[in-house]
């Protein structure tokens, strides 16, 4: 296939609208006659809910008021399990937790009417940390707190074990980070019984917002239509959430019968909606004389929160990650996500892979310590090669090549001279400085057979204009779905971009394309597109309209007459799971991903030792992502991934009191600014991958994986601080300190 | 609604145009635009001053919209993101975002753009560090910033 398009530096297609401030959000649109809708939320982590009073003062009867005994269906949001209401009905589950909802047409009397409201819940124990949770202090989940367990083993660890000389231990920490997307959570709800429910907001899948509505109404699916809006960001903080908040914007609009639009301030945001999981992780690991791992044993547990939700896909994901891109004859992985009472953890870029692989890059800098190797030669003694398998049992098909990215790493940074040349300088500095490396993959898609389940579906259609428009529920959210479909679709047909239209996500029109997660919109989604517009073209050829080489106008011409003669042309495409990829679900053992990319990060910082402040002088991300569609746009991909990677890791610390974020404000939860960020030099290999449309990857949240772990590295090389958590506040950093001076 | 609200008139110009609105005296600057006046193109981000993405110019100066109240506009000269492109076409700085990465989301953009052209106003060629320092009341959770640095200190460049 002739390329054109793929590859080229492509500008944002809807750029124009952006930077002219017509891109039209949730919060810019209005429709007439819309009353305002709040949510009344739990101050209890965990209670019973005794009475909800409606103190004199306030016009209650001016109120629309929805509580749980309003709803029509299923008072629970559609997801693995059932767990989660929509409205708390007698218990308190987690801190933040809605309990009712209203609705009047003017905003201030509605803040002060959400104040007024009354409630009387009366306190149970409750499970705050995840240690607290893993040791049943209480149980609030279940028989054990205990979401999901599971198990991935390969080769004999205890056997290893059992008679090893010596075992290296460690323990790591990461801490819940907010995804603090720009736009906060907002939707727009029409609903009544005549013409079921509508909802427009900000949202990543359309589909499972479409789904939880339809439950929540017991409504058949033609009922229900759920449009995107254009969406200021996401990061995974748009994937379940919006169902719980397009299902409380359609209550009120049901009742009310009037249209209502809710759109969360940042404080709310940033306390009731989702965060990343919080974790620890524990690795044991055995080394051989030669420096070769013999036996890893990890043990990963993650903080859900108060209901299930994504837990157990983010804990699978972050497990398989758990490993890392080296080759181990003996790994067990032991995965927990837990209950506790705060509010639910989602998902946020990397899906559990950021926290896993920060415990093992951290680790695999203190083995290497301790059998006496460079942290970059025992990672090049122990890197994952064709024909091997992974913790699941994966067995490399593609020619990785980790020891020549990790070469031309240490290439572009002068790691080894500069290692030397700090080691020399720290020695008597108040500035220390030091590098730090990372070593990763990360897989795109959905995990194991999760893409067959999907089975996901694309159309392509030639308007009356003779263009060519493209249908799939994938949203944009700012990563360039728009863009790279553009592209796709018109090398696919050798057609101009020009003559490329992507429809708005919406259920009325688009199929049900999977959701816009787990880096799979271009690998997977693109590839469907792919086949879709072939087969679009095929049928012009077939039909005589087309010769086999053509010009742009001739394909216009061409879609133009068959829609005329018949009406419409339309073509679907599915997805078709390549052979290679056989998944045991139970055993969580098999090809966990069709590819996987592949990353070395390199970090340099300079630790100030009388402010503890640290900085991120220089960092070098290079990744094998198979062929960049727009290398624009993939350097963008990487380079936010990065900042917030930095952010995650020095910045971002969320601060819990009794199972509340206190600290729910952009002054006081601090993410990087353009002050905070060093030069990120982003650097691509290309090893296309088979499967992917002209050979890409996924790449969405490969860039965020790597960064703590590459930068708490240079912190101890720089300071000898043995750093077991994140983010490194000048407490952790001072305290590690101590540990390592005594 | 309660009877004693007090509401006031202010005159003053949004992107060179006289307006005349009837507000309360605390009636934040932003939801004059946003609501009163149809201009959505200024966000809200924060509310109370620390993300820059409601971010105008108030008679040529920078200001954050979610910060300024009503009783300060009479007489005042605002610009928005709306007022930057003449007649359809996209400023300079608008044509360099869309070139060089500077918009993914979109969300802050408004505000960056509006925070570059005031620094422009006052230098031509800034340095990438002195754009960093300009921009940091900005926050952007997308790019990273680089690409919005670069966008700016390459305007009108090929
Ligand atoms: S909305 Fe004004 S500074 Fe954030
Ligand atoms: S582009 Fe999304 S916040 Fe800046």
């Amino acid at each position: 296939m002739r390329t054109k398009h793929i590859g080229e530096r492509v500008p944002r297609r809807e750029g124009g609208l952006k930077v002219s401030g017509r891109a039209r959000y949730v919060d810019d649109w209005t429709l007439t006659g819309a009353l305002y809708g709040v949510t009344v939320r739990s101050p209890v982590a965990r209670g019973i809910i005794r009475q909800i009073g409606y103190p004199a003062g306030t016009p209650w009867e001016q109120f629309t008021i929805v509580t749980a005994a309003d709803i029509p269906g299923s008072n629970s949001v559609a997801n693995l399990e059932k767990d989660q209401p929509f409205l708390a009905v007698d218990r308190v589950q987690h801190a933040e937790q809605a309990i009712l909802l209203l609705a009047h047409p003017n905003k201030s009397l509605l803040e002060k009417a959400r104040r007024a409201v009354s409630l009387d819940i009366e306190h149970l124990p409750a499970v705050l940390s995840l240690e607290s949770s893993l040791a049943q202090e209480q149980v609030v989940w279940g028989h054990n707190n205990v979401f999901k367990e599971l198990k991935i083993e390969k080769g004999n660890v205890d056997g290893v074990l059992n008679n090893a000389p010596v075992i290296v231990e460690g323990e790591y920490w990461t801490g819940a980070q907010e995804q603090l997307y720009l736009e906060t959570n907002g939707m727009i709800a029409v609903a009544n019984p005549k013409e079921g429910v509508t909802v427009w907001g900000s949202m990543q899948c359309p589909y499972f917002v479409h789904k939880a509505l339809m439950e929540l109404f017991s409504l058949p699916m033609e009922k229900v239509r759920v449009v995107q809006m254009e969406t200021g960001g996401a990061f995974g903080g748009k994937e379940d959430y919006p169902s719980v908040l397009a299902g409380h914007a359609a209550l009120l609009a049901w009742k009310s019968g009037k249209p209502v639009k809710m759109v969360y301030d940042r404080g709310e945001d940033m306390a009731a909606t989702t965060k990343r999981h919080p974790s620890r992780t524990q690795h044991r690991t055995v080394v051989d004389r030669n420096g070769k791992l013999l036996a890893m044993d990890i043990d990963f547990a993650i903080d859900g929160g108060g209901h299930m939700t994504l837990s157990p896909i983010v804990l699978s994901r972050g497990s398989i990650h758990a490993a890392g891109p080296y080759y181990c004859p003996n790994i067990r992985i032991h995965g927990r996500a837990v209950a506790t009472n705060t509010p639910p953890h989602g998902a946020f870029r990397g899906f559990g892979a950021p926290q896993s692989l920060f415990a093992l890059e951290r680790h695999m800098d203190k083995v290497a310590r301790t059998v006496g190797l460079s942290p970059v030669e025992f990672r090049r003694r122990n890197f994952i090669r064709q024909g091997e398998s992974t913790a699941t049992g994966q067995r490399i098909r593609e020619s990785i090549q980790m020891e020549k990215l990790l070469h031309r790493a240490l290439k572009e940074t002068n790691y080894e001279k500069k290692v030397r040349l700090f080691a020399k300088q720290n020695l008597k500095a108040k500035v220390k400085k030091g590098m730090g490396v990372s070593c990763f993959f990360h897989g795109a898609g959905f995990t194991g057979s999760g893409e067959k389940r999907l089975a996901s579906v694309v159309a392509v259609e030639a308007t009356e204009q003779g263009k060519l428009r493209v249908l799939a529920s994938i949203t944009e959210l700012g990563q360039g779905a728009v863009t790279i479909f553009t592209q796709i679709a018109a090398d696919a047909l050798g057609i101009s971009g020009q003559d490329i239209e992507v429809a708005q996500a919406d259920t009325a029109f688009v199929p049900d394309s999977g959701p816009t997660v787990a880096s799979r919109t271009c690998m997977i989604v693109g590839k469907i597109l792919e086949s879709a517009c072939i087969e679009l073209k095929q049928t012009l050829i077939q039909n005589g309209l087309l010769k086999e080489r053509y010009t742009s106008n001739a394909f216009r011409a061409a879609c133009k007459k068959y829609v005329k003669q018949h009406g419409q042309l339309k073509s679907f495409a599915q997805y078709q799971q390549p052979s290679h990829i056989q998944w045991d679900d139970e055993k969580h053992e098999g090809d966990a991903y069709g590819t996987m990319a592949w990353a070395i990060y390199i970090a340099e910082v300079s630790v100030d030792l009388s402010t503890y402040e640290i900085r991120v002088d220089d960092f070098l991300a290079l990744q094998e992502i198979g062929k960049v569609m727009n290398p624009l746009l993939a350097e963008g991909q990487i380079i936010g991934g990065v900042v917030q990677g930095i952010g995650y890791t020095l910045h971002e610390n969320v601060i819990w009191n009794k199972g509340r974020m206190v600290n729910n404000r952009i002054t006081d939860y601090i993410i990087p600014t353009s002050m905070d960020v060093p030069p990120v030099r982003v650097i691509f290999e290309e090893n296309p991958y088979e499967f992917g449309p002209s050979g890409a990857k996924g790449i969405g949240e490969l860039p965020l994986d790597g960064v703590a772990p590459a930068i708490v590295n240079a912190i101890e090389s720089a300071t000898g601080a043995a750093i077991n958590r994140i983010p490194v506040t000048p407490e952790v950093l001072l305290e590690a300190m101590e540990n390592t001076n005594e | 609604m309660s009877k004693n609200r007090r509401r006031i008139e202010i005159r003053f110009r949004v992107n060179r145009k006289l307006r005349r609105v009837c507000v309360h005296p605390l009636t934040r600057l932003l939801d004059i635009l946003r609501l009163e006046l149809g201009l959505t193109g200024t966000k809200e981000g924060c509310g109370e001053g620390e993300c820059g993405a409601c971010a105008v110019l108030m008679d040529g100066e920078l200001v954050n919209s979610c910060l300024i109240p009503a009783v300060q506009l009479h007489g005042r000269s605002i610009e928005t993101i709306e007022g930057l492109s003449k007649r359809g076409r996209l400023h300079p700085i608008q044509q360099s975002f869309i070139q060089r990465g500077g918009t993914q989301c979109g969300f802050c953009t408004s505000g960056m753009i509006m925070a570059s052209v005031a620094l422009l106003m006052g230098k031509k060629h800034p340095s990438s560090a002195q754009i960093g320092e300009h921009l940091a009341g900005n926050l952007c959770r997308c790019t990273g910033y680089s690409p919005i640095v670069d966008s700016v200190r390459k305007v009108g460049k090929k």
